[in-house]
Order: C-alpha cells, then sequence, then structure tokens
C-alpha cells in the first residue's frame, strides 16, 4: 500500500481549503451523531427482544367422523399397520395425493432397534412407503433425541430405512428451533421448538413405542411428542403431567401409532436389555392419542387412572380416557 | 516439469489431503465420514511420533510402523518429507510466500542466510526426547507441543474446522464447543505470524520434527549441491532458499528442506545439482549446536519427567474430574503414550469430549478429558469411536463386548471410566422438594445404576384446618391456594385421623379434589375438624456403585444448569488399580 503524498507546507490559509476542511468535518460529526442516533437503544439493558407469543403448530387434526381407534394384534409390525390403517377406512383417508407428510418418530437413544427403546425402522419404513404409496408429495421423518442425534438416527436404523423407503430424514439444527407458545398453556410460553421440519406440512403423524417411564408412569404417544421440544427441556420433569398435558395442547397429530409388538415392561425409558421387554403383540392406531395410551398403557398392566396427564388432557377436550366408548375395531394380522 | 513445479503439486496434495483426513474423522458410514479413511496417518508416517513413543513405552505400536517409510526415505533423499510432504510446512511456505512478495532481493538475500539460532530446533528436539526416555514412572511424552503433525492436527480439530463450521453446521448439525479453542487457534496464529519475521520461522528454528529429520538426513547419499568449486556468487540461490542452508557457500545439508528452489534459480555454467557427492563448494554438516547448549538441553531433559511427577497428578492428588475415554490405559501409560493430537475429540460424536486445559495438571494439557455439561449427550453406551481413532493405544480400540463386560469378558465386567454422585445439597427433590429424576430416566445401563428411593413429604406451610369434606372434595381454610397448583399429580392430602395420604388431582383456592372419596366417608364419622396435610411425592436418585460406568450422561442430562447436581469424577474407573471404590466381596 503506497502512503499517501506528505502535503506541502502553505504559507497562508487558503479560504477554499478552510472551507472545503471544515465540510468534511462537519459531515463528519454529523455522521456519527446520526449514527449513534440511529442506533441509540431506547429499551433498557436486559429487556426481553424475544417475539410474543405466538401458537407454532399446526392443527393436523381429522375431524371427518371416521374410525377413530383400531387395535392389531400380530407380530409383523409392517403387517399390522396395513392392517390397522384398513380398518380405520384406509390410508387414503390421512394422505391425499400432494400432501407433505412429517413423521414424528421416537429416536431418543442410541440404542439398536431390537432393543425397543426407539421407534422400529421397520415400522417408519413401511409408514413412509404407505404415505408414498397413497400420493404424499414428500415423507420427512424427524426427532429431537436425547442421546447424539445422528448417532440415535444411526444405530436404531431409522436413518438409513428412512432412506430406502424414499422419505427424508430431518436430522434437527440449532436454527431449527424456534420460540413458540400454546395457547392457554402455563409451561410452554415462549419456549424453542422443533418447528422448522413443519414448515410447509400438511399431515402429521407420531410414531411411539409403550415404554415404561418411572416419573411419566408410561411413556407412548403423547410423551412422545417431548421430543418436539428444544432447549432445557429437562426442566419440565418437575411437571411431568402439566407437560404431556400441554404436548398434547400443542400438537393436533393426523393420526398416532403406537406400537406394542413389544413393550418396555421395566427399565425404561432406555432398556437396553431384551429382559427388560415383553411381546405384547399389540399395535394401536387412532386420530385420538389419548384413547390410543390409554389402550396402552393396558399392555404395561396399568390403568388411565395411573397415569394422570390423560384424565387432564381428556379434561382439555382433546381426547377421551375412555377408549371403549370409541368402539375400537380388533384386527390380527 | 520442473522439479519445483513437482513440489508444489505434492504439497497442494498432501495438504488437501490433510484437510479431508481431518474433515472425514467422524463417526458415520458416509462418503464424506470415517468408513475406512486413514485418518492418523499423517501422525503414523511421523518418524518423531514413533520415536518419542518407543522411548517412552519401550516398543513401536504397530499402526507407527508407517513411520519406517518416512525414515528411509529421508535416509535416502534428506528431508523430502518437510520439502514436499509436510502439510505443516506446506502452510508456512504459502505464509512467508505472501507475506515476503514484492521484497527486495536484498531483504530476501538476508532473511534466508543461516542463522545460528536454528540450533534452537536441536536443543528442543533432545530436552523432549530425554524427557521421554525414562523408566515409565519417568517417561514424559510432551512432543505434541510442538510437534508438526500433533499441532497441526489440533489446530485443525479444535479451531479451523469448528471455526469454519460455526453457523454452517455442514460438518456438526447443531455445532461444536471446544474449550481452550481460542489459545490453539492463537497458538497456531502465532507461529504462522513468525514468517512475516522470517520465511519459514517454525521449520528453520522450532520444528523437532525437522530437527529429527536433519539428523537422520545426514546419511543421505544424494544431496543439494554446487558441482564446481566456483561460481559467478549472485545469490539468486538465497533469494528463494526455503532452508536458510546457505547453498552458495559450504552448504548446511541438516538444513536443506528439499525444496529445490535453488536448482531453479541457478544460470551459471557449472550450476547447483542434485548430487551424489558433496557440495563442490563445501558442506557443513555440523548441528550448530554448542557444547553448553548441549548440556544444558540435556539437564533440562533430565529433569522435566522427575520435577513434572513431584506434582503428584499421577499419584495421590490425581485430577478427580478427569475422567478418560472409554479404554484409556492406566494414567501414566496414557500420558506415555498420548500425543495431544486430539484425534479421539474431534472423532467423538457427542463433542463431550474435550481438549483438557491447565486445572487437570500441566502434562494433560490437550489430552482428552469428557466434559458432560458439553456436547450431546454424555459418553455414549453403544459407541467406542475414540479407541479407534487414537493413532498410539492410549486409548484402545474397544469392542462394545470388551465395554459391556458380555461374552469373554463378562469375567472382567464392564469398562467404567468413573462414578456418578448425587450432590444431595443441589438435587431437585433430594434439596428442593420438587420432582425431577431425569437422571434415573437416562441412565443407559440395565438395570439402571440410578434407583430411586419414594418418599412423601410435608411440603412448607403444609397443614390446613379442614372445614369440610364432600364426596372427594375436601374443604380446606387458611390462606387461599393457587389454583391449580396442587394438581400436578405429585402431592396428595392427609386427612386427619387417616394412615393413608391420597392424590389430590385438582385444587382451588379453598378446596381439594382427590382421586377416590376418603374410605371413611360412608362410616359417618368423618373428622370435622383437625389438619389436612399436604404431601408431595418424591422420587429420589441413588447410585448404585456396582453398576454406574461413569458415561456421564445423568450428569449431561441434569437440570442444575450451573453445577450439575450428579457429577461424574473419575473415582472407580476400571483402568486403575487403586482408584477403586468398592469393597470387593464375593457372595
Amino acid at each position: 500500500m503506497k502512503p499517501p503524498p506528505p502535503i506541502p507546507p502553505t504559507a497562508d490559509m487558503n479560504r477554499r481549503d478552510f472551507l472545503q476542511r471544515s465540510v468534511r468535518a462537519g459531515g463528519a460529526i454529523a455522521l456519527t451523531g446520526g449514527l449513534a442516533a440511529w442506533l441509540w437503544d431506547r429499551r433498557r439493558p436486559g429487556q426481553s427482544h424475544r417475539e410474543p407469543a405466538v401458537a407454532s403448530v399446526p392443527d393436523f387434526s381429522l375431524r371427518d367422523g371416521g374410525r377413530p381407534l383400531a387395535i392389531v394384534m400380530g407380530r409383523d409390525r409392517a403387517a399390522m399397520l396395513r392392517r390397522g390403517l384398513d380398518a380405520l377406512g384406509g390410508i387414503g383417508r390421512f394422505i391425499r395425493p400432494g400432501d407433505r407428510v412429517l413423521v414424528k418418530v421416537n429416536a431418543a437413544f442410541a440404542t439398536p432397534a431390537l432393543l425397543g427403546a426407539t421407534s422400529h425402522p421397520d415400522l417408519v419404513a413401511e409408514l413412509v412407503r404407505q404415505c408414498l404409496g397413497a400420493g404424499a408429495a414428500g415423507v420427512a421423518v424427524t426427532d429431537n433425541p436425547i442421546n447424539d442425534p445422528e448417532s440415535c438416527f444411526m444405530l436404531t436404523g431409522i436413518g438409513p430405512a428412512v432412506a430406502a423407503a424414499g422419505g427424508r430424514l430431518h436430522v434437527p439444527r440449532a436454527s431449527d428451533f424456534t420460540s413458540g407458545s400454546v395457547a392457554g398453556g402455563r409451561l410452554l410460553r415462549n419456549w424453542p421448538i422443533l418447528q422448522a421440519p413443519l414448515r410447509g406440512v400438511t399431515k402429521l403423524i407420531g410414531v411411539a413405542p409403550v415404554k415404561h417411564h418411572a416419573r411419566a408412569g408410561a411413556s407412548m404417544t403423547l410423551k412422545n411428542w417431548y421430543g418436539l421440544l428444544g432447549g432445557r427441556r429437562n426442566q419440565f420433569h418437575q411437571d411431568i403431567n402439566g407437560i404431556i398435558e400441554e404436548l398434547a395442547m400443542l400438537v393436533r397429530p393426523t393420526f398416532v401409532v403406537l406400537d406394542g409388538t413389544s413393550s418396555m415392561m421395566a427399565n425404561g425409558p432406555t432398556g437396553g436389555s431384551l429382559a427388560d421387554l415383553k411381546p405384547t403383540n399389540t399395535m394401536i392406531l387412532g386420530t385420538d392419542g389419548v384413547a390410543v395410551d390409554a389402550f396402552g398403557a393396558t399392555l404395561l398392566g396399568r390403568t388411565a387412572a395411573d397415569l394422570p396427564y390423560l384424565a387432564r388432557a381428556a379434561a382439555r377436550g382433546i381426547g377421551t380416557v375412555d377408549f371403549a366408548t370409541l368402539n375400537p375395531i380388533r384386527e390380527s394380522a | 516439469m520442473k522439479i519445483t513445479t513437482a513440489r508444489r503439486i505434492a504439497q497442494i496434495f498432501f495438504f488437501a489431503l490433510f484437510v479431508w483426513l481431518t474433515v472425514v474423522a467422524t463417526v458415520g458410514t458416509g462418503w464424506s465420514q470415517w468408513r475406512g479413511w486413514p485418518i492418523a496417518w499423517f501422525l503414523q508416517i511421523d518418524p518423531l511420533v514413533a520415536l518419542g513413543t518407543v522411548l517412552t513405552t519401550r516398543s513401536l505400536h504397530p499402526p507407527l510402523g508407517w513411520a519406517l517409510l518416512t525414515i528411509v526415505l529421508t535416509i535416502l533423499f534428506g528431508r523430502v518429507f518437510c520439502g514436499f510432504i509436510c502439510p505443516f510446512g506446506a502452510l508456512h511456505q504459502f505464509v512467508s510466500w505472501l507475506g515476503w512478495r514484492g521484497r527486495t532481493a536484498r531483504d530476501r538475500i538476508a532473511a534466508n542466510g543461516y542463522r545460528p539460532a536454528q540450533a534452537v530446533k536441536y536443543y528442543l528436539l533432545l530436552v523432549l526426547l530425554i524427557a521421554a526416555a525414562g523408566n515409565l514412572p519417568f517417561a514424559l511424552l510432551q512432543i505434541g507441543w510442538l510437534d508438526p503433525m500433533a499441532l497441526l492436527h489440533r489446530s485443525f480439530n479444535l479451531a479451523v474446522l469448528p471455526a469454519a463450521d460455526l453457523g454452517l453446521e455442514r460438518l456438526h448439525p447443531g455445532g461444536r464447543l471446544y474449550q481452550g479453542a481460542l489459545w490453539v487457534g492463537a497458538l497456531l496464529a502465532f507461529l504462522l505470524l513468525l514468517n512475516l519475521i522470517l520465511p519459514r520461522f517454525f521449520c528453520r528454528i522450532l520444528c523437532p520434527l525437522g530437527a529429527l529429520l536433519g539428523i537422520i538426513g545426514r546419511l543421505a547419499p544424494w544431496g543439494i549441491g554446487k558441482t564446481a568449486a566456483k561460481c559467478t556468487e549472485c545469490s539468486l540461490c538465497d533469494v528463494a532458499c526455503e532452508g536458510a542452508c546457505n547453498p552458495m557457500g559450504p552448504i548446511r545439508t541438516s538444513e536443506c528442506l528439499m525444496c529445490m528452489n535453488c536448482l531453479d534459480t541457478c544460470v551459471p555454467a557449472e550450476p547447483l545439482g542434485y548430487v551424489p557427492r558433496p557440495s563442490a563448494g563445501g558442506e557443513i554438516t555440523a548441528f550448530g549446536v554448542s557444547r553448553r547448549g548441549f548440556v544444558a538441553a540435556l539437564a533440562g531433559g533430565l529433569a522435566a519427567a522427575p520435577l513434572a511427577r513431584l506434582g503428584g497428578s499421577t499419584k495421590s492428588a490425581w485430577p478427580a474430574g478427569l475422567v478418560r475415554p472409554p479404554g484409556s490405559v492406566a494414567e501414566e501409560e496414557f500420558l506415555a503414550r498420548c500425543l495431544k493430537c486430539t484425534a479421539c475429540i474431534r472423532v467423538c460424536p457427542t463433542n463431550t469430549l474435550q481438549a483438557a486445559g491447565f486445572a487437570h495438571g500441566w502434562e494433560s494439557i490437550w489430552t482428552p478429558v469428557l466434559d458432560n455439561r458439553i456436547g450431546t449427550s454424555g459418553c455414549q453406551l453403544n459407541c467406542v469411536a475414540c479407541g479407534h481413532a487414537c493413532p498410539t493405544g492410549a486409548i484402545r480400540p474397544l469392542t462394545l463386548e470388551e465395554k459391556f463386560g458380555i461374552g469373554d469378558f463378562a469375567a472382567q465386567g464392564p469398562i467404567r471410566i468413573g462414578l456418578a454422585a448425587v450432590d444431595r445439597g443441589r438435587c431437585l427433590p433430594w434439596a428442593m422438594q420438587r420432582p425431577c429424576i431425569v437422571c434415573e430416566e437416562n441412565c443407559p445401563v440395565t438395570p439402571k445404576a440410578i434407583h430411586l428411593s419414594a418418599v412423601e413429604e410435608p411440603v412448607r406451610d403444609a397443614s390446613l384446618p379442614l372445614v369440610a369434606i364432600d364426596g372427594a372434595v375436601v374443604q380446606v381454610g387458611g390462606p387461599p391456594l393457587p389454583p391449580g397448583r396442587l394438581a400436578t399429580g405429585d402431592y396428595a392430602a392427609r386427612l386427619p385421623g387417616e394412615p393413608l395420604s391420597r392424590r389430590i388431582v385438582a385444587n382451588t383456592s379453598n378446596t381439594l379434589t382427590l382421586d377416590a372419596e376418603p374410605e371413611s366417608a360412608g362410616d359417618g364419622d368423618l373428622p370435622t375438624d383437625g389438619k389436612v396435610d399436604i404431601l408431595v411425592r418424591l422420587q429420589r436418585p441413588v447410585v448404585d456403585p456396582e453398576r454406574c460406568i461413569g458415561c456421564g450422561i445423568c450428569e449431561h442430562e441434569c437440570p442444575m444448569t450451573g453445577l450439575r447436581a450428579i457429577r461424574v469424577t473419575a473415582d472407580n474407573e476400571t483402568r486403575s488399580a487403586n482408584r477403586g471404590v468398592l469393597l470387593k466381596a464375593s457372595f
């Protein structure tokens, strides 16, 4: 870089030079002042810049008066899913050509599928195929797991299974979480929610296994929505029934699939041993997550009364605890 | 093609290869992930790594056998590693080129003359190797401070790659955090800026690997040299000389980096050449090391290990927070093997593995340590990546069988890297009457290493005067209750005269709805006065030290975000014979 040429000594002050210099100096002062005025912070330091609370997850529920609940017995998850969908009126009832589908799986832990701590890849893959077969324009699969996300999707087999079935895996990034709230909620106020994968989605499906959970009593389809939360979501364990109630208020899926082909009877929700599992040979599909979970509780030898969040969600008008009143179809595959 | 063009192509190739091998060092099956890439290859071909670990462990770790290739190459052709292969050398050459572009030939000739300071690297090498040569408790492997491969790997792993990925998350969704990245990055920047003072400052003056190759390279039958005693002494060779080895006069053979620039610039009738005989202009084979300097370096090296061990960091004063990754060998041998290359830290899928700072002891700087507050989870149960990334065996490559202590390893049990302990003064259910047990939920061991102790305790201002009972609804007096506060499913009420409590399912400011009518309701002998006790039902976490493997997932998940209420220390780790906690008894 060349230095500017030295200014030659001058004998006299030149009016033109002086005016030029004054204008330059005045301009610099005005620019600095203007910049300061533009940046002036009229809020007090630390005052919140967060956007106001907004409901953040659209309502995907289907209010078509169709069958709300199907219970399928069997061992082959893909076959049970197909039979259950047929019993509810066929996949075409839920997925229309051109739909963009998001499947929220439970991929919480980086453990292999056979340990039953996560949604089974066979089931997820078949669901993806069914949606695509019904004409869905795209099927994305996501979760915000507890263990390392990439390891979870890889080790559970969900990632490879989704890719093989023609779906798209959405591994959450930091920027995918945006602040959201649930209308009428006490706990979910301006909380980071995994909203990016929901953009443009027209149908939402939840897929969860049946698992023992010491704090919540059981982890099934309603608890599964926990995986849409970001931030220090562990705090919600201090009011586990309250948070599951609010998750049920926040997320109104098209339908849910509760996989009780084998149920984790103890040591949940992580499991880790085949000894923690029991073959219960049941899959529950429904548009009412409360009823689905109320039936699921029976697979663990519990009742709906053991899970206070079910009654609380029902009191919000989200579903019904007394699943028998829904006349569930019982099938076997 | 000119030889210097070939050299540039080689340098660009090896630098790109280096960057590629650091980028792919991440767990996964994609083509840009680890798969079978030889991610530690540059460390394996580094003879200083091989020699340093041979001195500390008295054996050659087989993957380091690659170093023989470099040694043979150097014996035959001199420091071609420095000129053609070394990615750090290429980086220094590039920065020097940028920094000295446009400077006068006179300046560059002055900068490229031999300086006595070039002997410093031999002193550094001597100190590092002598310190490594003691018997095991006194063998100190600290070559990683300056070894160019370890240093460059560390700089890329902890500073360059994560900084480049900031906000992009192309390498890792969610991004990465590395404690002390500033200092690693600052050291790299400092070493690169030194090139503005002298071209290839690090290579000429500091590099201990360069010193080692300079010593080995003295055996080379070929070398740069003048083909006739007289030349025009135009000094054009000095304008471009990378090694400051004085090709025009008596050449300093151990300083020659084999950059071949002099061959390019030399124009006389009897030019400089790559010749199988000593230079016609004479050769200086000494390293410029003085007797006093040699003795001082020897003394420094001899004193280093005993002085470091006096701190007691491998004895009774071992740092409790220094939780090593699973598969790590016992601490003294670990320190005798760890290069501070941070390959394990880069490959760790959860980012929980961090480079230690000075807090864990001076020797342990940049060695791997678990920090469960950082990353996506603690040390994942089904992961053994770090041991397979380690080039020197400081972390053994485990199978899952060995890690879990099953199959052939059933007799020795699982590998424990530490022990979690509940801080009952900070734990929500232990200290603050709040339900939680996130740690129990996430414990990946089966049966869980954290079990629960269920209690029912009166809450603050727990006793309310009973006003009336109507079915399952109990009316109480006293200050108004916040509606819904007791309806979380975790609170219960005990009526006067009743031995058992009942869960509260709803409450208004002065009523409690119980989950069923009190048993005595039908008897007509309901109490009409007395106190209703409000109780909170808590499950409190208790660690079973026989089951805990120290993975730290509980610590990572604990909602006490600052100082966690359950924390892992290296107590009870299986790699140390003397850090056990439990009385060993067989029943």
